[in-house]
């Protein structure tokens, strides 16, 4: 059994060596501090999108950025989703690397042709002649009470068109590490950020630049005898599902995969043998999302090892519902616990 | 009429017979097994010759799928061109040198990468120029609509080229927009717009010269419309017949710019059929040269599908690649 509360002790003992200086950030601030770290390294480092510059993002993602490098490198794009990510393919391929913002997931349908037609496509199709090492950063999933369009999940749409890397932090340290390592990658990096949490807690994270690599998971807490297999905003769920579940004596260990493509398989079928059961959580509606794949994976290495079939929490096969009806959509605590207990149960 | 000397006239007559002998090539490659969807560019010749004359060394090319005259003018190999379009990804990685991208078959697509490339030039401060290609049909995507407005919202150093050749597949251009012109739609987005008769070489050229060279001293984009026309399908899969009436097309056939250009250069005696015999054979010879440089292409092997996916292939990857090549080889 391991200590409650494990999850801010335990990831800043992973982290943090203790000499390092740190600072107390939010999400929207490390993605921040990311981006203006790797645009003081490498001048070839643009940010463009919808209220990037002069507004600093409207989560302020970008707060500070224009101030700094000038509008010619913090670009306030025309509103079109689908210019941002068409003309990031441009200047990528001719030896920028821009960071585009898509303001809400939600908005990316126009970009779709951009991003599935030429960002995923441009290495392979030129042998790599022409490349794409660009990053678009995307808010998403729910909890914020906002109206249609802004609380969507899509990260199974990205999943299934390769060429993409599809990054998902949870926490401020591994948004700031994460996004540093996304803007240095070679590939285009879809970095979703959780905005649900964007500014829910702080944590220290160091002051200076550092990466996270991209494909490797992270136990966010330690346990024997479940896997929560979650990432972004699930994964604070799921840490809080698992205190309430260790007073019932039920140890559970979390699996913040941070990268679902490439997928650290490695760590999460460790993870399963070790504790025979596993759970999976997202927001996104249940068929056909990355779950799925989740599930499909255990079975094909570590069916035998199983004590249960593999449980889902997830969202429903819906659309996104209004402020109303949005704690009923969202996976909860409650439901958690309850997938748990029938894998105890099985 | 622009000021070029005979031995530059007598260039483009020479670029365009070139042309039309590959793409001829082609299509009898296709027939007999050895190429396959082909879209021919016969007819629009003189757009292609044109712009291509009038670009700088350095200047990129955003092709759409129907410029491979001016990709090879702009020094991709033929051989490539051809590999391509006979399904093999080799064709589209051209040498460093070669400032070209690659063809993009999502209709209209391509605009937007024009304006990005003409937004980096002059970010980078490199002096060159962006020039894009599409056809009329591309006009009616909102891509095309997004890139003129980025372009000229930021004074990307780009020139857009629309090859109007009347045709989209089955439609025509009077059903592709209300629009006396589609120059014309250059004027919202504070563009110039130009309209040409593309098949006058002299005109395309005319006209591109002096749009690149105003964007290479930082003013902006332009919009160039070529008018000219499909003699050819759609691609090797369409059967114009279908909708197209045959006498639009036979008077079209007398409007053909290499016709055109000959009669010009044989007027101002600039031209002779001796001249024309050496011509031909040289054109067969290359387009023989570099069907030979095809088909003595090495096949790509099966796992060449995974290697350029990312830069570093991830183990997901590499487990499928590995069981396609145990799969080849047993």
């Amino acid at each position: 059994m391991s200590a409650p509360g494990s999850q801010g002790a335990e990831g800043r003992a992973l982290h943090a060596v203790p000499e390092v200086a740190t600072e107390k950030l939010t999400i929207a601030q490390a993605v921040r501090d990311a981006m203006l770290l790797e645009m003081e390294r490498d001048e070839k480092v643009l940010v463009l999108g919808e209220d990037v510059g002069v507004d600093g993002g409207v989560f302020r993602a970008t707060d500070g950025l224009i101030e700094r490098f000038g509008s010619d490198r913090v670009i306030d794009m025309p509103l079109a989703e689908s210019s941002i990510i068409g003309m990031s393919v441009g200047l990528a391929a001719t030896g920028f690397r821009p960071v585009a913002e898509i303001q809400f997931m939600g908005f990316v349908y126009p970009a779709i042709n951009q991003l599935f037609g030429h960002a995923a496509r441009m290495r392979n199709r030129t042998r790599g002649r022409l490349t794409c090492p660009m990053v678009v950063r995307m808010p998403y999933g729910g909890g914020i009470h906002p109206p249609e369009h802004h609380s969507e999940s899509y990260e199974a749409l990205f999943l299934n068109t390769p060429g993409f890397k599809v990054v998902i932090p949870s926490n401020p340290h591994d948004a700031k590490g994460l996004l540093t390592a996304a803007i240095r990658d070679e590939d285009p990096v879809l970095f979703m950020e959780p905005k649900r949490i964007y500014r829910a807690f702080r944590e220290a994270v160091p002051a200076d630049s550092f990466a996270v690599p991209i494909g490797k998971a992270h136990i966010a807490r330690t346990g024997t005898d479940v896997t929560l297999i979650a990432w972004g905003s699930m994964v604070r769920l799921c840490l809080d599902a698992a205190e309430v579940m260790a007073r019932e004596a039920i140890d559970a260990e979390v699996v913040d995969l941070r990268t679902l493509n490439p997928l650290d398989r490695e760590t999460m079928i460790e993870s399963v043998v070790k504790t025979g059961r596993a759970v999976v959580v997202h927001e996104a509606p249940r068929t056909a999302g990355f779950g799925a794949e989740i599930v499909t994976q255990i079975n094909e290495h570590a069916l035998l090892q199983l004590e249960a079939p593999v449980q889902r929490v997830t969202g429903f096969d819906v659309i996104f519902p209004l402020a109303h009806n949005e704690k009923h959509y969202l996976p909860s605590r409650e439901r958690i616990v309850a997938a748990v207990q029938s894998t105890l149960h099985f | 009429m622009p000021e070029l000397d005979p031995s530059r006239v007598r260039d483009l007559y020479r670029d365009m017979i070139m042309m039309r002998a590959f793409d001829d090539k082609a299509l009898k490659l296709q027939r007999q097994g050895r190429m396959g969807t082909w879209p021919p560019i016969k007819g629009q010749e003189a757009v292609q010759a044109g712009v291509a004359m009038a670009m700088g060394e350095d200047d990129w090319l955003i092709p759409a799928f129907r410029e491979h005259g001016v990709m090879v003018l702009r020094g991709v190999p033929l051989h490539l061109v051809y590999a391509y379009w006979a399904g093999d990804e080799r064709g589209s990685s051209y040498s460093e040198d070669v400032r070209c991208f690659p063809v993009a078959v999502p209709v209209g697509s391509q605009w937007q990468h024009g304006a990005g490339v003409g937004l980096s030039l002059k970010l980078s401060g490199d002096d060159a120029v962006a020039v894009t290609f599409g056809g009329d049909g591309s006009t009616s995507e909102g891509d095309f609509h997004e890139g003129l407005n980025c372009a000229g919202v930021f004074d990307a150093r780009t020139v857009f080229v629309i090859q109007n050749n009347q045709w989209a597949i089955s439609v025509p251009l009077h059903q592709q927009t209300r629009a006396e012109t589609l120059a014309q739609k250059a004027h919202a987005y504070g563009i110039p717009g130009i309209q040409v008769d593309g098949n006058d070489v002299f005109a395309v050229y005319a006209a591109a010269d002096e749009a690149i060279q105003r964007a290479r001293r930082g003013e902006g984009p332009t919009l160039i419309e070529a008018v000219t026309y499909r003699l050819g399908d759609h691609t090797t899969a369409d059967d114009a017949s279908r909708y197209r009436a045959e006498e639009e097309l036979k008077e079209w056939e007398g409007k053909d710019p290499i016709l055109r250009l000959r009669r010009y250069l044989e007027q101002k005696g600039l031209w002779v059929e001796d001249q024309e015999v050496v011509l031909q054979e040289e054109a067969h010879k290359w387009v023989d040269d570099q069907v030979k440089a095809l088909e003595e292409m090495p096949p790509q092997a099966p796992e060449e599908m995974f290697t350029s996916m990312y830069a570093e292939m991830p183990p997901h990857l590499s487990e499928q690649m590995q069981s396609l090549v145990e799969e080849v080889r047993s």
